[in-house]
């Protein structure tokens, strides 16, 4: 391959690194990770969400007892865990985009950028502590 | 900020309906929907670890009618964007861009929340009341 056929399309591409091209990061320095981790995420979601949908529908008419060794089950408290690391991820992916695409003033969409981040985190971590606590027995 | 001198693109209003559009546009706002929803999962968990007297006001809020009105509209908005969701995965591969078969998934994805979201509810109902 000679130097020529590099990029030969790009008249810019000159002027560029090639390590640019290699790395393959564009302009959002972050190349397609936001993407796919958007994707990844999606197909968990559709095995755990379909799995809390069928969980939340046999605790219908439960007690507190039933339902709190329901959710205190191993298995139950490892998938509701992933089930909510997961969602608050996919939420924040989502949002980001659209916070992106309608929030034209740019103070205003990198503060909601870090309060969906801020929020997410909090919640996702109340949300694991209370998993653990039942399942732990505390 | 944007510079409004470049060419701008038609605004919605002008284009004709099509299910295609509506599909795009419902799969964003059941995304935010469902982000809103998070709280609700977070909220129940928290009361489950609170106590009996928590989770017992929980399961209140939830079976009062504004409680099964949200419900009902989250349990859809989780439903579509499940199915369109899977469209889009399957869209990603580069399968389905023909348009009658864009057209037809579109419509499949409609069709398959409401079919999910009557049926979850008929199983609701006849075990025996809501929450």
């Amino acid at each position: 391959m000679s130097a020529n056929d590099f990029g030969s399309h790009d008249v810019r591409s000159g002027l560029r690194n090639p390590l640019k091209r290699a790395r393959g990061f564009g302009s959002a320095q972050s190349g397609v990770g936001h993407w796919w981790t958007q994707r990844v995420t999606a197909a968990a979601l559709i095995l755990l969400g379909l799995w809390f949908v069928v969980t939340v529908l046999s605790l219908l008419h439960a007690d507190y007892a039933t339902a709190k060794a329901m959710v205190a089950k191993p298995w139950n408290a490892v998938l509701l865990i992933l089930f909510v690391l997961t969602m608050f991820w996919h939420a924040v992916l989502g949002l980001q985009v659209v916070i992106e695409d309608y929030v034209h003033t740019r103070w205003k969409e990198v503060a909601l950028l870090v309060v969906i981040k801020f929020l997410a985190v909090l919640c996702a971590l109340a949300g694991v502590l209370s998993v653990l606590r039942i399942a732990l027995g505390a | 900020m944007a510079d409004t001198r470049r060419p701008l693109s038609p605004h919605l209003q002008i284009y004709k309906w099509q299910v295609q559009m509506m599909t795009s546009i419902l799969h964003r706002a059941t995304g935010i929907a469902l982000a809103v929803g998070t709280l609700l999962v977070v909220w129940g968990l928290l009361s489950l670890a609170a106590g009996e007297a928590a989770f017992d006001q929980f399961k209140i809020c939830m079976g009062s009618p504004l409680g099964i009105i949200l419900l009902v509209g989250w349990s859809w908005s989780l439903f579509y964007h499940l199915c369109n969701g899977i469209r889009h995965l399957v869209q990603d591969t580069g399968a389905g861009y023909a348009i009658p078969q864009f057209v037809r998934s579109s419509w499949l994805s409609v069709i398959g929340s409401l079919v999910l979201v009557v049926l979850v509810w008929v199983y609701v109902l006849t075990a025996g009341g809501a929450a």
